[in-house]
């Protein structure tokens, strides 16, 4: 066998391998919005393509008692809270740890890696049992006030990328008697802006597509988060044999992320290379 | 890292300022979180009548209840799929997309798709797709004639589960490995053809070891992330009454303190998985001195 034909042969079987793990990926997708669209007569039927087609279901989300607008709404304002405490308090801290010079830097900063590694469930029950205190529990503040106390991931991915922005840029700025808190609002945050927005990205996506923390905080439909109604839904519709309804419910619920995925993909691969490598 | 700026006069203030929010955190966040649900997993505690002091009580009965027992088991034989099976994965699909080919863009999005969305629509799929009567799995494996699988019966669940959570996570996977990938420089791949060194060869003797970092870290993040599954737990196995067919310790966490108010138990359950998770990353950790190469 020559080069060439082994070359071929070998780009062949190589798309071969990734078409069939495209559509094995890509499948659920286009069940969910083939179902989404057929009628509910038709919701079992094995066809991708909907015959007839119609837009019943979307309109029963909006119309039913399922007050579909209000969990969207409140996975909105939850997971925009959580970006903006986020930002805020963990590009102050990557800040410090990447520029200022302080007794305990490294300490605290391994520190502070290592609650990476402390599975969240821990820390779960204290905090829901101080919050019921508080009378917040059935409220969203829980679910939003913790991000404006900083976090181990956001502080290192930020720290990571603030250490590449050169030095000299600094002492410049230093020798211009630019204050601390002018180099960070002028030289650290607009240099740093990939980073923010990978950061951002990552803890919209946490934030909306949580799970655990809404079961806990706003256990009860309609006062709670999409992904908390959705599966509140699921029991309901399912046992009335509307899996259509669910389906278009489950289409609009990742929507706005799959559209900040398309608009901002280099961001979120960029995020993930730079929490992954430098270490 | 000996490097940085002094804060002079006032600036220690906004120093202060700054890192406030993360020092509250990790001392109430973190450290208090911990302390205080080792405090509560030896009491017995409802939340509706005071605690009563209960010693290792809740920890003993732990080892004596089949239902955590169950549980403890379901985790480890996830976590023994799922790792390996992620890792795997997203390294072969790294590999296939790390050759020079067309695409790979289109092909990149969509393979992170999955990644991206929330478990809880997805799983609502796969739902239908796992349906013993009306899924699209049973009426294929029907059309080849074979017979229906129960794909979420409790023998099969946990197995039906951890497919579905390895979609999920080779997306992620893959864009670890692509960036380590990457970083090999091509020359060594040259180098070794001029060799006459095969394709095989190629991969054991330079792939793989320059991609021990990457596979130390995914290897990691998975283990980290198995210990934790919840969202298709519990969006697939739910039955009758809040119970799961195939339970693992997250969602028996969940259910003895939300469900049976049990929080002393479950804070003991928080404890011992938090030490599995810490003495596993040791473990790694250990590993990590012997087998991972860093240029």
């Amino acid at each position: 066998m020559t080069k060439t034909t082994q070359k071929i042969l070998l780009d062949l079987v190589t798309y071969v391998l990734l078409i069939a793990g495209a559509v094995t990926m890509l499948a659920p997708f286009l069940w969910m919005v083939a179902t989404s669209f057929k009628l509910p007569a038709d919701q079992f039927t094995h066809t991708l393509i909907p015959n007839p087609a119609t837009l019943d279901n979307f309109r029963k989300l909006f119309s039913f008692d399922l007050n579909f607008p209000r969990l969207f709404l409140n996975s909105t304002i939850i997971s925009l809270l959580t970006v903006v405490g986020q930002l805020l308090t963990c590009a102050m801290a990557a800040f410090c740890f990447a520029v200022v010079k302080f007794r305990g830097r490294n300490l605290l900063f391994t520190f502070l890696l290592v609650t990476l590694m402390i599975p969240e469930q821990v820390t779960l029950i204290p905090n829901f049992i101080i919050f019921k205190y508080l009378h917040l529990v059935g409220t969203s503040v829980p679910l939003w006030l913790p991000a404006f106390w900083g976090g181990a991931f956001g502080t290192f991915l930020l720290r990571q990328y603030f250490l590449t922005i050169p030095r000299e840029l600094l002492d410049a700025a230093r020798v211009d008697g630019a204050s601390l808190w002018q180099i960070f609002w002028r030289i650290y945050l607009p240099l740093g802006k990939p980073a923010l927005a990978a950061l951002s990205i990552f803890t919209f996506q946490g934030a909306w597509n949580d799970l655990l923390h809404p079961l806990v905080y706003m256990p009860t439909v309609p006062n709670t988060t999409l992904t908390v109604g959705l599966a509140f839904f699921q029991t309901q519709l399912t046992q009335g044999g509307r899996f259509t309804v669910l389906m278009a419910g489950a289409l609009i619920s990742i929507l706005p992320l799959v559209l900040v995925f398309f608009f901002a993909q280099k961001q979120f691969i960029e995020g993930i290379s730079l929490s992954g490598l430098k270490r | 890292m000996e490097y940085g700026l002094k804060p002079l006069g006032r600036e220690k203030f906004w120093f202060w300022v700054m890192l406030t929010p993360t020092l509250i955190g990790l001392t109430f966040g973190a450290l208090g979180s911990i302390l205080a649900t080792l405090g509560l997993s030896l009491t017995h505690w409802d939340l509706l009548t005071p605690p009563t002091w209960a010693g290792l009580n809740n920890y003993i009965a732990l080892f004596k209840n089949p239902a955590y027992l169950k549980a403890l088991t379901n985790t480890f034989e996830f976590s023994v799929m799922y790792v390996p099976g992620v890792v795997i994965i997203s390294l072969f699909v790294a590999v296939l997309m790390n050759r020079k080919i067309h695409g790979i863009s289109i092909f990149r999005t969509i393979y992170f798709l999955p990644a991206v969305t929330s478990a809880v629509a997805t799983a609502l799929v796969w739902n239908m797709i796992y349906g013993r009567d009306t899924g699209i799995l049973n009426f294929i494996l029907n059309r080849i004639g074979q017979p229906s699988v129960c794909w979420l019966c409790t023998k099969n669940a946990l197995m039906s589960v951890v497919v579905v959570n390895i979609w999920g996570a080779i997306g992620e996977g893959m864009i670890i490995f692509l960036a380590g990938l990457t970083a090999i420089p091509r020359e060594y791949y040259e180098a070794a053809t001029i060799d006459g060194a095969g394709l095989f060869n190629q991969f054991f003797s330079i792939t793989l070891p320059l991609v021990t970092p990457s596979i130390f870290f995914q290897t990691l993040m998975s283990t980290i992330n198995a210990f934790q599954a919840y969202d298709y737990i519990y969006m697939m196995t739910r039955q009758g009454q809040g119970d799961s067919s195939v339970p693992v310790v997250v969602f028996s966490i969940y259910r003895n303190a939300w469900n049976f108010f049990n929080y002393g138990g479950a804070s003991a359950q928080a404890i011992e998985l938090a030490v599995l998770v810490i003495l596993l990353m040791a473990f790694y950790f250990w590993l990590e001195r012997r087998y991972v190469v860093y240029e």
